[in-house]
C-alpha cells in the first residue's frame, strides 16, 4: 500500500524553523531528486519533536535514526551515505550524555524517557464513552483485586506503601488519608473526588475526566471499599458540561455492567456515585468549602479540625481526593507499590501532570515523572519560549502559588523542593512568562483573582488582599512608595498568619515570590516610575523622534483623541497628558518614528 | 448487557474485548481497518474536532475506505488542535495536528489511500506504562 520506502521527517517545530529546518527540506527534496529517489522517498516537515536544544532534528523512517543539529548542507550526505548506502551518519547522531556513545535508534533515547504517563495512560488512547475499550486495557481489575485478594487494610498499605500523595496541591499522603478516614467508626461514610479545579491556567483534571472518567470511578470505588464507605460523590464545576456528560455516560455504563451498586463482582461490597455541581467558586476547592458546598450551605471553610476524615458531609466521616490522585490508583493497585514508588524522588513518587500554558511554544498536557527540572520541561517538551524571547519566570501554584525564575530552571520538581523555593507544586498549572511580562502586573493579576474569590468569612483575606491589591494598582500606576512595599511585605506576612482557610494563607504568595525575585523591577516602578517590561500604561510615554519623522500627519490623522499635532513635513508631538496610549499611532507610523519610553 | 458476577468473569471479558481489538489493529492488511482517533476533549471540540470528526466519518465511506472512526480524550498537543491519530493496518500510529476539513482531505488522499505521509505530524515523545 504504502509507496513510498522510506520517509525524513524534518522538524517544523518554531525553534527548529527558526534554525533553518525549511532549507533542510529544501536540500533534502533536491538530494532525493537527484538521486533518482522521488518515488522512493518521501520528505516531510512535522510538528515539534520537543527536542528544541539540539536542534534542527531529522528523523529516518522505519529505521527511527534520529538525527540532531542538521544543517542544509548536510542533507547530501544523510541522502548518500544512510539512504544510497544504508550506512548511517554518525557525526550527526544523538550522544547519550550519560555514556558518550551514539544512539541511532530514538526509542533507545533517554529524551523519551522523559514523559511517562501514568494518569494520562488512556487519555488520547481509549473512546471515554465505551467501557468495554477501559475493560481491554485493564479497567476495573483493580477494584477486581482489592475485592478478591485484599482486604482493606491491606489495599490501603499498597498506596502508602507507594508513596502516593495528593496531586490536588497539598501533597498530603493519600494511604495515610485513607487510613485516618478508615478508622473513623460511622454507619455512613462518604468519598468524594475533588473535580473543582480552580486554578487559572489548570486543566489536567478535565482533560482526565473527558479523556478516562472509569479510571476515577474505578479509584473512587477501592477508596470505598478501604475506608468502608458506599456512596461516592464527584464534586464538579458546571462549566465543565462535558467532563459532566462523559462522567454521567460512565457511570450508567458501570452501573450497567454492575461494577457500580450492588454486590459489585460477587463480593458483597455495594457502592454508587452521585455528581454534585459547583458554581465556580475557587474556596471550594478546600475540602470543608467543598463538603458544605455540597450540603447546600455557603461555600465557606471552616476551621480544621475537625477533618472531613471525622466529620464531613452531613458530618460523616469523609474522604476528598483530587481527580488526578484517583486516577493513579487503580495502576498502582494493578502494578504494585514498588513499581510506583521506583519513579520519582526519594520523598515524592510518580508522575505529575502539568498543563503548559503562557508563552510557551508548546502549550500542552504532559506528564512527567517527579524530579524532572523546569529547564527540561520548559525548554525540551514545551518547545521553549515563544518568539524566542527571553525566559522571565513560571508560574506554579496558581494563585496560591509563586514565580520561579532562572536560578530556579535546574532545581528538580517535587512538591519539597517546589515549596522551598518559594512556590508550591498547585494542581498543575505552569504559565511561562517571558521577558514582555511584568511581574508587578503578574502579582497584581493573582490578586485580583483571590479578591474576587475571597468568600469575606475571615477579615485577613477579605480586607488584607484588597488593600494588597490597591497597594500593588498604586505601584503599577507609578504612585508607589518604598514604603508601600515594605507594607505589602508586613501585610503578606499578616494575611498569611491570621487567615482561615488555605485561600488566604497562600493568597499573599504571588507577591512576595515577585517581591523575592524581582525586587529590582519594583523599585523600577517606585524610585523611576518606569515599567521594565513596559506593561504597565500608565508608565508608558510615546514620543515622536523628531529626526524621523517626516510629518506625513498619518498619526495625527489616526489618533482617536487628537492628541498629535505638528505642521505637515515637519516633526509632529504627542501630547502625553492628552494621550491615552493606545498604540495606534505606532501602527500608523511607516517610518519607525514613534517609541514607547 | 448482562452484568459482570465475579473478577473471573472480568478477566475473561477482558480478554475477548482485548483480542477483538488485537484483530483490529494487527489482522491481516487486506481484512482490516483503518483506525482513526479524532481527540475529542473540550479543546479540542472548540478548536474544530466535531467538524473533523463528521469530515472524516462521511468522506471515508463517499470514497470508499473501510475504517473505524472514534472518539478519544485529550492527547495533550493542545498548540495544535485539533489533533488525530491515524493508524493504517500493520503500521504504528500516526498523529496529525492543525487539522482542518482540508487537512483532513489531504491525510484521506495522500496518507491514508497511499501512505504517504503529509505536513504537521506530530512526533510522540512519551512511554506508555503497557508490558512494563
Amino acid at each position: 500500500m504504502a509507496k513510498y520506502k522510506m520517509h525524513l521527517l524534518v522538524c517544523g517545530g518554531t525553534g527548529c524553523k527558526a534554525s533553518s529546518s525549511d532549507a533542510i527540506v529544501e536540500m533534502l527534496k533536491k538530494e532525493v531528486a537527484a538521486n533518482n529517489l522521488e518515488n522512493d522517498v518521501q520528505v516531510i516537515l512535522t510538528g515539534c519533536f520537543g527536542f528544541c536544544e539540539k536542534g534542527p532534528i531529522v528523523k529516518v523512517l522505519p529505521d527511527n535514526t534520529f538525527y540532531t543539529q542538521v544543517k542544509p548542507e548536510d542533507a547530501s550526505e544523510i541522502v548518500k551515505e544512510h539512504i544510497v548506502k544504508g550506512r548511517k551518519v554518525a557525526r550527526l547522531l544523538y550522544t547519550d550524555p550519560a555514556n558518550n556513545e551514539h544512539v541511532s535508534d530514538s526509542k533507545h533515547m533517554g529524551f523519551y524517557r522523559k514523559q511517562i504517563r501514568i494518569a494520562l495512560r488512556n487519555c488520547g488512547f481509549i473512546n471515554p464513552e465505551n467501557i468495554d475499550e477501559y475493560i481491554a486495557r485493564d479497567g476495573y481489575q483493580a477494584i477486581g483485586k482489592a475485592l478478591a485478594e485484599l482486604d482493606p487494610q491491606q489495599t490501603i498499605d499498597i498506596i502508602k506503601k507507594s508513596g502516593l500523595r495528593g496531586r490536588g496541591g497539598g501533597g498530603f499522603p493519600t494511604g495515610l488519608k485513607w487510613e485516618i478516614a478508615s478508622k473513623n467508626k460511622a454507619d455512613q461514610k462518604y468519598v468524594v473526588c475533588n473535580a473543582d479545579e480552580g486554578d487559572p491556567g489548570a486543566f489536567m483534571d478535565r482533560s482526565i475526566l473527558e479523556g478516562d472518567p472509569h479510571s476515577v470511578i474505578e479509584a473512587m470505588a477501592i477508596c470505598g471499599y478501604c475506608i468502608g464507605a458506599t456512596k461516592g460523590l464527584v464534586y464538579i464545576r458546571a462549566e465543565y458540561p462535558l467532563a459532566i456528560q462523559r462522567l454521567k455516560v460512565a457511570i450508567g455504563q458501570a452501573r450497567e455492567y454492575g461494577l457500580l451498586g450492588k454486590d459489585i463482582l460477587g463480593s458483597g461490597f455495594d457502592f454508587d456515585i452521585e455528581l454534585r455541581y459547583g458554581a465556580g467558586a475557587f474556596v471550594c476547592g478546600e475540602e470543608t468549602s467543598l463538603i458544605h458546598s455540597m450540603e447546600g450551605l455557603r461555600g465557606e471553610p471552616t476551621v480544621k479540625p475537625p477533618f472531613p476524615a471525622e466529620s464531613g458531609y452531613l458530618g460523616k466521616p469523609t474522604n476528598v481526593n483530587n481527580v488526578e490522585t484517583f486516577a493513579n490508583v487503580p495502576v498502582i493497585i494493578l502494578k504494585g507499590a514498588d513499581w510506583y514508588s521506583s519513579i520519582g524522588t526519594e520523598k515524592s513518587k510518580g508522575t505529575k501532570v502539568f498543563a503548559l500554558a503562557g508563552k510557551i511554544n508548546n502549550v500542552g498536557l504532559i506528564e512527567v515523572p517527579m524530579g524532572i527540572t523546569l529547564r527540561e520541561v520548559i525548554f525540551e517538551i514545551g518547545g521553549g519560549i515563544k518568539n524566542g524571547k527571553k525566559f522571565k519566570a513560571v508560574q506554579t501554584g496558581g494563585p496560591s502559588g509563586g514565580c520561579l525564575t532562572e536560578k530556579h530552571l535546574d532545581t528538580p520538581i517535587d512538591f519539597d523542593n517546589l515549596i522551598a523555593s518559594g512556590s508550591m507544586m498547585g494542581s498543575g498549572g505552569m504559565i511561562v512568562m517571558d521577558e514582555d511580562d511584568c511581574m508587578v502586573a503578574v502579582a497584581k493579576f493573582y490578586l485580583d483573582f483571590t479578591v474576587e474569590e475571597s468568600c469575606g468569612k475571615c477579615s485577613p483575606c477579605r480586607i488584607g488582599n484588597k488593600r494588597l491589591y490597591e497597594t500593588l494598582e498604586k505601584i503599577t500606576k507609578g504612585e508607589g512608595t518604598m514604603e508601600d512595599l515594605d507594607r505589602l511585605r508586613n501585610l503578606s506576612h499578616v494575611i498569611k498568619d491570621t487567615a482561615l482557610c488555605g485561600l488566604g494563607q497562600t493568597s499573599p504568595n504571588p507577591v512576595l515570590s515577585t517581591l523575592d525575585n524581582f525586587y529590582d523591577e519594583y523599585l523600577a516602578h517606585v524610585n523611576d516610575r518606569k515599567c521594565p517590561a513596559g506593561q504597565c500604561k500608565s508608565l508608558m510615554q510615546y514620543v515622536i523622534d523628531a529626526e524621523a519623522c517626516v510629518g506625513c500627519t498619518a498619526c495625527a490623522r489616526n489618533c482617536p483623541v487628537n492628541a498629535i499635532s505638528g505642521e505637515r513635513k515637519k516633526p509632529h508631538e504627542i501630547d502625553t497628558a492628552i494621550c491615552i496610549k493606545c498604540g495606534a499611532c505606532i501602527e500608523k507610523c511607516k517610518f519607525n518614528a514613534i517609541s514607547i519610553q | 448487557m448482562t452484568k459482570v458476577k465475579s473478577l473471573a468473569d472480568l478477566k475473561k471479558m477482558k480478554e475477548t474485548l482485548q483480542s477483538k481489538i488485537d484483530l483490529r489493529e494487527k489482522g491481516d492488511a487486506s481484512e482490516s481497518l483503518v483506525q482513526i482517533k479524532v481527540a475529542m476533549a473540550t479543546c479540542g471540540i472548540a478548536s474544530g474536532a466535531k467538524t473533523v470528526m463528521e469530515f472524516m466519518m462521511e468522506e471515508l465511506e463517499k470514497r470508499g475506505v473501510q475504517a473505524v472512526v472514534t472518539q478519544t480524550g485529550c492527547m495533550g498537543y493542545c498548540y495544535a488542535e485539533p489533533t488525530i491519530e491515524v493508524k493504517l493496518p500493520g503500521k504504528e500510529p500516526v498523529i496529525f495536528g492543525y487539522v482542518d476539513t482540508k487537512k483532513a482531505d489531504d491525510i484521506i488522499e495522500k496518507y491514508i489511500k497511499n501512505g504517504e505521509f503529509v505536513d504537521g505530524i506530530i512526533p510522540t515523545n512519551y512511554e506508555t506504562i503497557d508490558n512494563k
